[in-house]
């Protein structure tokens, strides 16, 4: 129990690793999905798993935007910038995906106009200092950074911005949680649910889950007893033979969302037909592409652009890791050709990865040891 | 982009849209659209990508700010509120 100590009652994380040792039946294994990024990041910091029974085992969710990118969206929005002189922006973690002729932060150094930016509204503030180019924001995130890019691109209409769009790679969580559920490989038992993502969805969309499923769902904060508290919710619905959708994090998580910001949503945006997740494949009605009214502002709309497909290396197992087949050690690059310093594949560049959080925390902490 | 920045609201902007906030002394401006009713000064709120996403309690916040260094991301969820450029619009 190593990271006990600074918790900030070590105590209460005591309590509640005797209590999902209580309730797991020693006669079964659990496979609970967090579906978050950021939760998976905290189960690492924290070593989580030092505090479970050997048969609780966390599987790492799709929940990490950058990691479920194709690499080809890279490679399709950066041709702007060589075919349009665009002015490409993007958050930072965009900033160190691989594409095909590089990451945009390589581009950069090697003198393409590509700028970080913290908010969407900087990059409409871009647009408007630089009137006489075209500025491209590269949007990623689930709904809990969708709301942000749909009231910047209502902000742009109300200023008639002409100069500026939209890429859209802003995806949903509940139909990846649902090919999840419909994957042939996936065996699942119960599922940690994102906690900013639900500030913004609410807690009903899960209901299928348990309803259709009979799977648990406990939304979770990101505190270790949060994480904790939300397992022990999950053991005793196992217990009473339930499956419902439960709220750990309600002291920042309302039952029916953000109404504001579904209403944002709901005004700029519509599902696409389908949308293709790096490593899950194409998921229909997962992602989020401008609605017709605002077609002026969409990249994709406004330029002519070849989809571009690009396989991931071969030796990269990244479908896998994403998948939860296979845990990020046991791909053949990780650790070697794929660092945090040099990624391969996107799951190794995210804070939120699978593959970063587990060579942050596991690995080097492994490496300091011996 | 996941990172949640708790911040304390000092001001509302005139015009609406915009408020002050203020974290560890670092006063920056956020876009305020994402809540209803609009956040009062005194009141804290967490902050994705530059918008007010929902508001928390004070004991919440200090919770947010300690889970933010325990996880390392202190350091990159200021340098990010300190990254907003938009107070003109």
């Amino acid at each position: 129990m190593k990271f006990v100590d600074e918790f900030r009652d070590p105590r209460l994380i005591r309590q509640a690793s005797d209590e999902i040792r209580r309730l797991a039946d020693p006669s079964r294994h659990y496979r609970i999905m967090e579906v978050c990024g950021g939760h998976t990041h905290a189960i690492y910091r924290f070593a989580l798993a030092d505090l479970l029974p050997p048969n609780i085992e966390l599987v790492h969710g799709p929940g990490c935007p950058v990691c479920v990118l194709p690499m080809g969206r890279i490679d399709e929005a950066l041709s702007l910038v060589d075919e349009q002189q665009a002015i490409f922006t993007t958050f930072g973690d965009v900033m160190r995906v691989p594409g095909r002729h590089g990451s945009p932060l390589e581009r950069k150094a090697r003198g393409a106009d590509i700028r970080m930016v913290y908010s969407p509204l900087d990059a409409l503030k871009i647009a408007r200092e630089h009137p006489d180019r075209h500025v491209v924001f590269f949007a990623i995130g689930f709904e809990t950074t969708a709301p942000s890019t749909a009231l910047t691109l209502k902000r742009a209409r109300q200023l008639g911005v002409s100069n500026f769009s939209v890429f859209s790679n802003h995806v949903t969580i509940v139909p990846a949680i649902r090919a999840i559920l419909d994957s042939p490989d996936m065996r699942l038992d119960a599922f940690i649910g994102p906690g900013h993502v639900s500030t913004v969805i609410g807690a009903r969309p899960y209901s299928f889950i348990a309803r259709d499923y009979a799977k648990p769902v406990v939304i979770s904060g990101f505190e270790p007893i949060d994480l904790l508290q939300s397992i022990v919710m999950i053991l005793r619905q196992f217990r009473d033979h339930r499956a419902d959708v439960e709220n750990q994090y309600q002291r920042t998580v309302p039952w029916e969302g953000n109404l504001p910001a579904l209403r944002a949503l709901a005004e700029v945006f519509e599902l696409r037909p389908y949308f293709e997740w790096r490593g899950l494949g194409f998921i229909s009605q997962s992602a989020l592409k401008l609605r017709r009214d605002y077609a002026p502002w969409d990249t994709e709309a406004r330029f002519e652009m070849a989809a571009v497909r690009v396989t991931d290396p071969n030796a990269a197992q990244c479908g896998e890791v994403l998948k939860g087949v296979l845990k990020p050690h046991q791909c053949k690059l990780f650790g070697r050709e794929c660092t945090p310093e040099r990624p391969v594949g996107a799951l190794m560049v995210s804070s939120e990865g699978a593959c970063a959080a587990y060579f942050n925390y596991v690995h080097r902490r492994a490496a300091a040891a011996v | 982009m996941c990172l949640a920045i708790p911040g304390q609201i000092v001001e509302l902007v005139p015009g609406g849209h915009l408020a002050t906030v203020e974290v560890s002394k670092v006063r920056r401006t956020i876009n305020v659209d994402l809540l209803e009713p609009t956040p009062e000064p005194g009141e804290w709120v967490l902050i994705h990508v530059g918008f007010a996403m929902s508001r928390i309690s004070d004991a919440q916040a200090a919770e947010q700010l300690r889970l933010l260094a325990m996880l390392g991301e202190d350091a990159q969820a200021m340098e990010e509120l300190e990254g907003y450029r938009f107070e003109n619009g």
